[in-house]
């Protein structure tokens, strides 16, 4: 079948079992994972930086530097450290989607105006119940669009985990890359999974965000 | 896969290797630039033009809509593998693949940013007399600056930072040796890797200054910190 000039159906009906769904879940695993512990950094230091203002100026900075590093160098960077392990690639995963959301959490944060938070605080709120009640519900856009960047950005920076580990969909994708003529089937289905994951995540999150929010004006 | 079994001293011989091989690693890197550089350029002449024109007719968001979506969600191995097996391997695929990869962010960016002018400052020029090419060419496009620029950035360093994936379809660059243990061990596809970082960092901060030059006194107020890369930068 090598070297064929189609895609063949055939192939990926008998390969779901043991490459592709495997491929998949794992995937979904390294994603899940960078993002459950992303949020919560991310919210603790959009916390952190939403009451200490002069923590901004540098979380952005070293944000911004973060961005600018490669995933692929991010990752070999880390493996004297961590290894050729999963941890390292989380490592990395986590960096970035930290890099997308901290700033997100802070623009949602201080996107209450002055004026609403005057008349909570008028209206006898406490400062915590300020941000449970205003803050908060205010930030919701800001909070679903940082995550939509970052679920989305993680899928895909995943895939060039296969580099490190034998993980994820981009493994089926980097094994046919090394024959020297490629099978196109293993391609382009491990990459339309892999682009399917991140749309279906991405609209997960549009739903999640018109629950979370049914007041707000859908965009 | 990487074999080596790696500890800090990596690190020292990663330099190392960077200090004995300073020609080597100039003409990767160079190699790089070019590939990098054809992509953005035919992602400039391409998708900017596309967003502008769409963005002054306000026509077309859903394509803008799509673009950022699809932009995103493409991942640069899947489009680089993509490539390859419809135009073989080697620098056309790639540079097309990454092409692809910077046009995104640009079409989205010069679309937002035109369309996004306010239309009361288009109202008072078109009731001055101008045309609609002017009322582009003076009012859409200064204002738009921002915009624009932010999206050559993202696509730029997208772009830059993706490239040594190309290696492992042909594309050459740093990305050579990154992919190829084998040969240079782990200290060299280290040393490879502070380089590609390096030319990243570079390449964001050029950009950075040549924005902060070019953009109008009027429009210096930064609102930087939302504007992000997709990243999953090779």
């Amino acid at each position: 079948m090598q070297g064929d000039h189609t895609f063949c159906p055939d192939w990926v009906r008998q390969h779901w079992g043991d490459t592709l769904g495997p491929a998949l879940v794992q995937h979904i695993e390294l994603t899940a994972i960078a993002i459950a512990i992303g949020f919560a950094l991310s919210f603790t230091l959009a916390l952190l930086a939403h009451r200490f203002r002069w923590l901004e100026q540098p979380i952005g900075v070293i944000s911004a530097v973060i961005y600018t590093i490669p995933s692929i160098a991010l990752f070999l960077l880390l493996v004297p450290f961590t290894g050729i392990t999963r941890t390292t690639v989380e490592i990395a995963l986590v960096g970035y989607t930290l890099v997308i959301l901290v700033p997100n959490f802070v623009a949602g944060l201080r996107s209450a105006p002055a004026d609403v938070l005057e008349a909570a605080r008028g209206m006898g709120l406490t400062g915590r119940q300020i941000f449970m009640r205003v803050e908060l519900p205010l930030a919701v856009p800001a909070i679903v669009g940082g995550l939509r960047i970052a679920v989305v950005s993680t899928i895909t920076i995943a895939t060039i985990a296969a580099f490190l580990l034998p993980q994820g969909l981009g493994y089926p994708i980097f094994l046919a890359l090394k024959d020297p003529t490629p099978f196109k089937t293993e391609i382009y289905s491990a990459g339309a999974l892999a682009v399917a994951l991140a749309l279906v995540c991405d609209a997960l999150l549009v739903g999640l965000r018109r629950a979370l929010i049914p007041w707000a004006r859908q965009t | 896969m990487l074999a080596d079994t790696a500890n800090l001293h990596t690190f020292v011989e990663a330099f190392r290797f960077i200090g004995d091989n300073p020609g080597f690693l100039a003409t990767k890197a160079l190699e790089q630039v070019e590939l990098s550089g054809a992509a953005i350029g035919v992602a400039l002449l391409v998708a900017m033009p596309l967003g502008i024109t769409l963005g002054h007719l306000h026509r077309g968001s859903g394509v803008a809509i799509a673009a950022s979506i699809f932009g995103r969600a493409l991942p640069s191995l899947v489009l680089i593998a993509a490539f390859l097996t419809v135009l073989g391997i080697g620098f056309w695929n790639n540079m097309v693949a990454l092409a692809v990869l910077g046009s995104g962010p640009l079409l989205t960016n010069s679309f937002d940013g035109v369309d996004g002018v306010d239309g009361d400052a288009v109202d008072a020029a078109r009731g001055m007399g101008m045309t609609g090419l002017q009322i582009l060419r003076k009012i859409e496009l200064p204002l738009a600056l921002p915009l624009l620029f932010t999206g050559i950035r993202v696509a730029t360093v997208t772009v830059v930072a993706t490239a040594p994936i190309a290696a492992i379809a042909g594309g050459g660059g740093l990305g050579d040796i990154i992919v190829n243990q084998a040969s240079y061990r782990l200290s060299g596809v280290l040393g490879a890797s502070f380089c590609v970082m390096a030319l990243s960092a570079l390449v964001f901060l050029a950009l950075f200054a040549l924005q902060a030059a070019v953009t109008p006194r009027g429009l210096r107020r930064t609102r930087v910190l939302i504007d992000q890369p997709r990243k999953e930068l090779l």
